[in-house]
């Protein structure tokens, strides 16, 4: 009956009509810590998927666990970025503002989120609060949003949910989906469905609760608001599904068979492990958490040497402390896969904000030469298909691999084709079948580097495996010429994978004044800066990396075809503007380093270490300035 | 091929394992040391229990007593040091069917490594663990170790060391879901084999400090130690480690413990004047973190795609 009652309300109304047709939309939620801006808002999110629609979302996660309320740092949220087709970074600012109070959003306004025009829906009963300082607070920061040029509209959220709840702490979130899925058009069916799901271990008093609390959401909208939008979606016949990078990782794990993730809590990359937790168990696996990170990647390592290849997940701080283990793996040839959801550094640094420095450590935080594949997904749906490939790699080349994802991957949600799971990405590529009596653990052949790895349990392969300089017998040898040999060795992998590698593709002409490369999760925001420069005229190209260690070939040959060639990075590097900054003194970002050293080619880095994805806007302005200068400046 | 159905093709005996099955080149520890004999101990052990090599891994960290498994003809991982406990458990974890060892010594284990040894005795895994304690380190050549005597000279500390040591069986003792604790010494042959094998035997992380002489850097505390029978007991229970008759003659002195009793366990670990060799706490129900580990092996690849695919179900648009 309630679903009949709705149909009617979307599709008779004849405000549906009247409705503003747009291309995409930003939309911000914000609140204190733990009013569930969050859920709202990845609820919204998910909603917009399953209509069609392209969608990006980005958690504003507060500074403090518990930080007290109507707080700058007490600032908790989400943006979701929604389009007809298909999004690829959370964009410039926001159209839409929806505050739970007055002094959560300055956060972001400190951050540019906002702009001249952008709309905020604000909780209203701050203006009649029992205390003078509040109900200040509340009339000054309205005239200052509107100063600012942003279109207010006071909200009676509490006042509303009272009708239905006496705490309208606890589910003001669901009456807010309601609003902004009768403002945006939103199919309500869907909205009941998600909430089903969300609550699905909670009672049916909860799941009743929330979903009247919707319903009320979604007609005080139909009634009171004269916002109407909708951002209608292109109907694709392939099948989607929604999650964010975290995720994806922790499905990247279960569908590459690997049978063991054993990690230590650190941030942003638990979630992988909680998302394991609750699924690896049926998927024939299992999750350790270890007792600090040295640990955890020891264990791993056992596992992997005794035939069951390992994931390891951790962040900078942990990757610090694993290098010896890691060290290990490549001197002793152990397929391991390591991933690493990278945070702000060095030390502890910004726990849940997005950098990408961690580069240069994982490749040469290693005493010795400890070469190791480095990838970078690039996007959400990566992060899924990069773990199957990792555990390939690792045991086809026998050596440790590095999987660099961050934080903007992490909690970024997007909706991408769903994976068709393949049986052979499950089964491990190891011969186990006995060998021959005295058979050679680091038999390497001399062109690739190869060797074929025995695993307990094999007769004939017994051998005792050793961090110690060792000889193809995989007896501890100290002689200079052996090794050299088996430094080579290791290093020849490299080589020999880097042959398997095709050079990457250019967005763009493959000519031009500019190139801009990047890594990582910054792919969306520069191609469509990249795409903007281009409409306006610009000779812009980009090109994006998803191999580190070993680089894809042929980079040099891009780069030579383009009069500037600059990396865009979330890390650090000197602005060359800064006082003492010299061309030759200047320290580039990490991966500038790394093209400048392979290429020698004067390439230019623009980086910062906000802790904020990148937006478009930002970078346009970058490839503005950076076409402005001479060439050789 | 030669008209012999497959049924009736019999099956050719076990291959019977000798002692030169287990033995791999020649240890390189200092003539002496106490190593050499529980190498031969272990070795004793595998051919009396047939431990089939390629099933039988020894791990070790780093340290004179860590070259270890290079002398067994086994599978062997001499890793890091402190680090030969979370190695170990990995292999444990998914390979029930493996013999696992662990060789460490004092400072790879109560020092650099004391944190995961901590939490490997409450994991309580199936791992023979054999602790090769010589108070010194050799490797290095003579400095401080954790248990080192207060005031023992060493390189590091000229004018003796300065804080009394660690008690690496009151340690033990004292953690969580421990599971079997043993003490014995290098010197005493017939009580060092059996304390092995009684360790092989427990079902679970089985705790062997040896008592080791290390014959470079600590001479008068080894002739003090082997000299000395009057604090040096036998512990003795028809639930501890059984001696012969001439092993249990070299012991002027012999004590009563109840192995189940925890209480009196840590009262004997607390007595650091006098060695008590045998088995001071054994609980054969204590939880196995390795069997949890094992407990979801062997699903077909069809019963892990459709679990994937269930919850991938969950995520679809």
């Amino acid at each position: 009956m309630m679903k009949k009652s709705h149909e009617s309300l979307v599709d008779t109304s004849p405000e549906a009509t009247t409705r503003t047709q747009l291309k995409e939309h930003i939309l911000e939620i914000v609140s204190d810590s733990g009013e569930g801006a969050q859920k709202a808002g990845q609820s919204f999110g998910a909603i917009s998927a399953k209509m069609g629609n392209g969608v990006w979302t980005v958690e504003i996660i507060p500074a403090d666990i518990q930080p007290p309320p109507r707080t700058k740092e007490s600032a908790s949220g989400i943006r979701i970025r929604f389009g007809s087709t298909k999004v690829t970074n959370a964009g410039d600012e926001a159209d839409v503002v929806v505050a739970f109070n007055e002094v959560v959003p300055y956060t972001r306004i400190d951050q540019e989120a906002y702009r001249e025009g952008t709309i905020m829906l604000i909780e209203n009963k701050w203006a009649a609060d029992e205390s003078e300082d509040i109900r200040k607070s509340y009339a000054t920061a309205i005239q200052d949003f509107k100063d600012r040029g942003f279109v207010v509209y006071e909200i009676p959220m509490e006042e509303e949910c009272l009708k239905l709840v006496s705490n309208p702490k606890r589910g003001k979130n669901m009456w807010v989906l309601g609003m902004l899925c009768q403002m945006y058009n939103r199919n309500i069916e869907k909205a009941e469905k998600q909430i089903k799901q969300i609550f699905r271990k909670k009672s049916q008093q909860v799941i009743d609760s929330n979903l009247q609390l919707l319903h009320a959401g979604y007609g005080w909208a139909a009634g009171n608001l004269d916002l109407r939008y909708d951002v209608p979606a292109v109907e694709g016949d392939q099948e989607l599904v929604v999650m964010n990078g975290n995720e994806a990782l922790s499905f990247g794990i279960q569908a590459a068979g690997i049978e063991l993730c054993s990690m230590y809590p650190i941030t942003p990359a638990t979630s992988t492990s909680h998302h394991l937790a609750e699924s690896i168990q049926e998927a024939g696996g299992i999750i350790h958490q270890a007792e600090d990170e040295i640990a955890a990647v020891g264990f791993a390592i056992g596992a992997s040497y005794s035939g069951k290849t390992s994931v390891t997940i951790t962040s900078g701080p942990g990757i610090a402390l694993k290098t010896e283990f890691l060290g290990l793996a490549v001197m002793a040839e152990v397929p391991l896969v390591v991933i690493d959801v990278q945070r702000g550094g060095p030390s502890t640094g910004l726990p849940t904000k997005v950098e990408q420095s961690d580069l240069l450590a994982v490749l040469y935080g290693q005493p010795g030469d400890a070469p190791k594949v480095v990838l970078a997904p690039a996007t959400i749906e990566e992060c899924f298909h990069f773990v199957i490939l990792a555990r390939k790699i690792a045991e086809a080349f026998r050596m440790p691999v590095i999987l660099l994802s961050d934080a903007n991957l992490a909690t970024g949600v997007q909706p991408f084709p769903r994976p068709q799971l393949r049986e052979e990405w499950l089964s491990s590529p190891i011969d186990q079948s006995p060998r021959k009596e005295k058979s050679r653990p680091y038999d390497w052949d001399e062109k690739t580097g190869l060797s074929k790895r025995p695993i307990p349990g094999q007769t004939g392969g017994e051998y005792t495996l050793t961090g110690l300089a060792h000889s193809v017998e995989g007896k501890v040898s100290y002689k200079p010429e052996v090794n050299q040999h088996a430094s080579a060795m290791r290093s020849r992998k490299l080589a020999a994978f880097g042959r398997t590698l095709k050079a990457p593709k250019v967005h763009g002409d493959p000519e031009g004044d500019l190139l801009i490369v990047g890594w990582g999760s910054t792919q969306g925001a520069i191609e469509e800066a990249v795409d903007h420069a281009r409409e306006e005229g610009h000779r812009v190209s980009s090109v994006h990396l998803r191999f580190l260690s070993p680089f894809e070939p042929g980079l040099k040959e891009i780069f030579q075809k383009f009069k500037k060639v600059m990396t865009i990075e979330i890390n650090y590097s000197d602005d060359p503007s800064d006082p003492l900054i010299t061309g030759e003194n200047r320290r580039y970002a990490q991966l500038a380093w790394l093209l400048r050293a392979r290429t020698l080619i004067d390439i230019d880095c623009y980086s910062n270490v906000h802790g904020q994805p990148l937006s478009p806007g930002k970078l346009l302005d970058v490839i503005h300035q950076k076409l402005e200068q001479p060439v050789n400046a | 091929m030669f008209g012999i159905k497959q049924d009736f093709v019999c099956e050719l005996p076990k291959k019977y394992y000798t002692l030169s099955d287990y033995e791999k080149g020649v240890a390189r520890w200092c003539p002496g040391c106490g190593d050499h004999a529980v190498l031969s101990s272990v070795q004793r052990l595998c051919r009396e229990e047939q431990l089939p090599p390629e099933q039988t891994v020894f791990v070790s960290g780093i340290g004179c007593s860590s070259r270890f498994p290079h002398y067994m003809n086994t599978y062997g991982f001499h890793g890091l040091h402190g680090r030969a406990f979370p190695v170990a458990c990995g292999v444990k974890f998914r390979r029930p069917d493996l013999n696992v060892f662990v060789i460490t010594g004092d400072g790879d284990c109560c020092s650099i490594g004391a944190g995961a040894w901590i939490h490997a005795i409450r994991y309580n895994m199936d791992l023979t663990v054999l602790l090769f304690d010589n108070q010194i380190y050799g490797m290095t050549k003579k400095q401080t170790s954790p248990t080192s005597r207060q005031g023992t000279v060493t390189n590091t500390h000229p004018h003796g060391s300065v804080l009394p040591p660690v008690n690496p069986l009151q340690t033990t003792l004292g953690v969580s879901n421990v599971s079997f604790v043993a003490q014995t010494a290098d010197w005493v042959p017939g009580h060092l084999f059996a304390t092995i094998k009684a360790a092989h035997e427990h079902p679970g992380f089985s705790f062997v400090k040896i008592i080791m002489r290390c014959s470079k850097f600590m001479k008068p505390l080894i002739d003090e130690m082997t000299k000395d029978r009057e604090h040096l007991y036998l512990l003795k229970d028809e639930k501890g480690i059984q001696v012969d008759e001439s092993t249990a003659r070299i012991f002027t002195h012999q004590k009563a413990h109840d192995p189940s009793d925890i209480h009196a366990a840590r009262e004997l670990a607390e007595d650091e004047a006098t060695h008590y060799l045998g088995l001071f706490y054994q609980n054969k129900e204590a939880l196995r973190y390795d069997l949890y580990g094992a407990h979801n092996l062997g699903q077909s690849p069809e019963d892990k795609m459709s679990a994937i695919n269930a919850q991938l179900d969950r995520y679809a648009v």
